[in-house]
């Protein structure tokens, strides 16, 4: 028996809230009567919206019912490489304050690596009550099939409640791996993460179908619940100081053969590339017209200190490389400022840097998108409006 | 080389609106697609193919209609395909469609690569890759630009994309990698490969072909629930500038000054 959904015919009256309401297409009417098909995914979208006559029913069952007081605290997953703590961990903390602000239980720092013992002072000066500290010769950077082995002994050990991990490339790669042999829910690149206070249950907000509609998930019935968290989304906590916390070793829990080899890392770092950092960004589009023209960005990136973006119709114009594409397909940005030139605004473009703090829209079109999601639009031809600016700025 | 490319049945987004009266995506008429960056993954699966012999089967979790994408990476390459398809499959989080891939892959047997795309661009999640690689008890290497070589041992030599670079690996199958667009670019069907696509029979397996535990299938083997869905608030209306280029930029850098923000000022940071 698995779980269900049934509309009540006697109380449908076939007024389609919930076709509308589904974002899966899943319900059509027939003969004024809702219908549920094989796209349902039991999300509930419909239920709310027939509140007011209560004819969907979705019955959830669980089968294992499991001892949950276990599990108490917060614990978040320190990534770093080369000796340095990822720039998304600072924010984790950020996040994992205000949870434990709700919560009143310990926040906590999992870290493994080769002479790490550094990096586990600076996670207390970010304030962390603990850091569960693996150091081991045989952990490499990069071995993460070692890493994901050793932190889930780590979570089964110290059972916390929590468990977030930065939206990078690594914890999107090492948490679904923790989560799935844990056998326990993991929701992706959060955007938004809070306490519910009746039930304590941590609710994990995200964007799906490339930021159209945004999806609140919970993991009610089982530990640790957990969440990767988009990258320069959530305040940072600030250095503070150590008050207190404390290293805890964890050199009981085994370091096991790596099932890979890596046979070298090669950087590539250059500020104009690095978009997913960057505080400014300058980016072209279609409008840009020619590769040539790019150099023209590149100007005003400098001037402003920008690193250089583009959407996928100037990429797969070969005018760009790909490492520089934002958007659906792309990288997801989130800039102070985001300068949008010749850009039109195509809704997988949008979902790569919409939520940027201000976006700027330089556009001959006025009736392009990028104005609906801009902050400040210029209407105008941007061979003229990026000299000017760059003109003004060098004033 | 034996690769399964796992792919998935999405909308094509390019054509997705939003209603402006109820908020919602329009998906009447709305054409499914295979996940974009599950074609990259196929792409490569067939060139690895050409170059060194063996078969690429093509599987799908979803409802019966996902057979027209299965079809789809037929017509492109595919040598065989494989629906897995039940109602008892239906709501399942990444979790649960994981362990039904596995199985579905531990069905099908002698498997040496398990390709997928990075992330499905209706979810985005990219969890379903390394989650299908726990089942499977294999190593995943997730965002792969580049596969290098296959050496005289089997060993495949990858470029895995990071942040700031990237790292060169070495790894023995069976192994379950993900890529990104970067890698390829994906071929158009040929007409021989939409003959046979027409023809081709799509295995069906339900959840009793399967070796599985019903209790972690769909809805019930779904550990996270989606409790709430809504549009993200429509950012209220900004300050467009139609004037001449001097007075807008004059304008522009007038009103980014009084939120706070002189351009410029993080130069040579």
């Amino acid at each position: 028996m698995s779980s269900s959904i049934k509309v009540i015919l006697d109380k449908c009256i076939g007024c389609g809230l919930c076709v509308r309401a589904c974002p899966f297409a899943a319900v059509t009417l027939v003969d004024k009567k809702a219908v549920i098909n094989e796209n349902c995914t039991f999300c509930g979208a419909c239920v709310d919206a027939c509140k007011k006559y209560q004819a969907i029913v979705i019955t959830r069952l669980t089968f294992e019912a499991h001892d949950l007081s276990a599990y108490k605290g917060i614990a978040v997953f320190a990534e770093h490489r080369n000796g340095k703590l990822a720039s998304v961990v600072p924010e984790i903390i950020g996040a994992g304050m205000s949870l434990k602000a709700s919560l009143n239980v310990p926040l906590t720092a999992v870290l493994v690596g080769a002479n790490v013992k550094p990096i586990a002072g600076e996670l207390l000066e970010y304030g962390v009550d603990e850091v569960w500290m693996r150091d081991d010769q045989a952990i490499g950077d990069f071995a993460e099939d070692v890493q994901t082995d050793v932190v889930y002994r780590i979570l089964r050990e110290k059972k916390p409640e929590i468990f977030l991990g930065g939206g990078t490339i690594m914890g999107r790669s090492l948490l679904p791996r923790v989560a799935s042999r844990t056998r326990t829910g993991l929701t992706a690149d959060c955007t938004e993460l809070e306490i519910d206070p009746d039930t304590r249950f941590l609710k994990q907000t995200r964007p799906a179908f490339g930021g159209n509609i945004m999806a609140t998930i919970l993991c009610q019935n089982h530990r640790p619940q957990m969440a990767t968290v988009r990258h320069k989304v959530m305040k940072a906590a600030p250095k503070t100081g150590n008050k207190g916390g404390k290293i805890v070793d964890m050199n009981h829990i085994p370091v096991p053969e790596p099932g890979y080899e890596v046979l070298e890392f090669v950087e590539e770092k250059s500020d104009t590339v690095n978009i997913v950092e960057a505080d400014f960004i300058v980016s072209g589009g279609r409008g840009v017209k020619d590769p040539k023209n790019f150099a023209l960005l590149q100007e005003l990136a400098r001037e402003i200190g920008a690193a250089l973006g583009a959407s996928r119709a100037a990429v797969d114009s070969g005018w760009i490389p790909y490492s520089h594409q934002v958007g659906q397909t792309g990288k997801t940005v989130n800039p102070k400022i985001y300068i949008a030139c010749g850009i039109s605004g195509a809704i997988q473009h949008l979902a790569g840097m919409k939520s940027s703090d201000i976006i700027i829209a330089i556009n001959s079109d006025r009736t392009a998108p990028i104005f609906d999601v801009a902050h400040f639009g210029i209407v105008g031809d941007l061979f003229e409006v990026v000299p000017e600016i760059i003109k003004r700025i060098k004033g | 080389m034996n690769i399964v490319v796992c792919i998935k049945q999405v909308p094509d987004t390019t054509d997705v609106k939003i209603n402006p009266e109820t908020n919602t995506l329009i998906r009447e008429g709305v054409a499914s697609i295979i996940n974009p960056f599950d074609a990259y993954a196929l792409e490569e699966a067939v060139r690895l193919k050409e170059k060194f012999g063996g078969t690429v089967s093509v599987m799908s979790m979803g409802p019966p209609q996902a057979e027209a994408s299965l079809r789809d990476a037929v017509a492109l390459g595919a040598d065989d395909a494989y629906l897995l398809s039940d109602r008892a499959f239906a709501g399942s989080d990444t979790l649960a469609t994981s362990y039904t891939l596995a199985a579905g892959v531990r069905k099908l047997g002698g498997v040496d690569v398990i390709l997928m795309g990075r992330q499905a661009i209706d979810g985005d999640t990219g969890q379903t890759g390394p989650s299908t690689a726990e089942n499977l008890g294999c190593p995943q290497l997730t965002d792969i630009r580049k596969i290098e070589s296959v050496e005289a041992d089997g060993s495949i030599v990858l470029q895995r994309v990071l942040e700031e670079g990237y790292v060169r690996i070495k790894v023995k199958p069976p192994v379950v990698i993900t890529v990104v667009k970067e890698i390829n670019e994906p071929r158009l069907p040929s007409l021989r490969g939409k003959m046979n696509a027409k023809k081709k029979e799509i295995v069906t397996w339900t959840a009793a072909d399967l070796e599985v535990d019903s209790k972690r299938l769909g809805l019930t083997g779904s550990p996270t629930q989606v409790v709430k869905i809504f549009t993200p608030p429509k950012p209220s209306g900004g300050t467009i500038f139609e004037g001449s280029v001097t007075e807008n930029v004059k304008d522009l850098i007038a009103e980014l000054k009084a939120a706070g923000v002189i351009l410029g000022a993080g130069k040579g940071e």
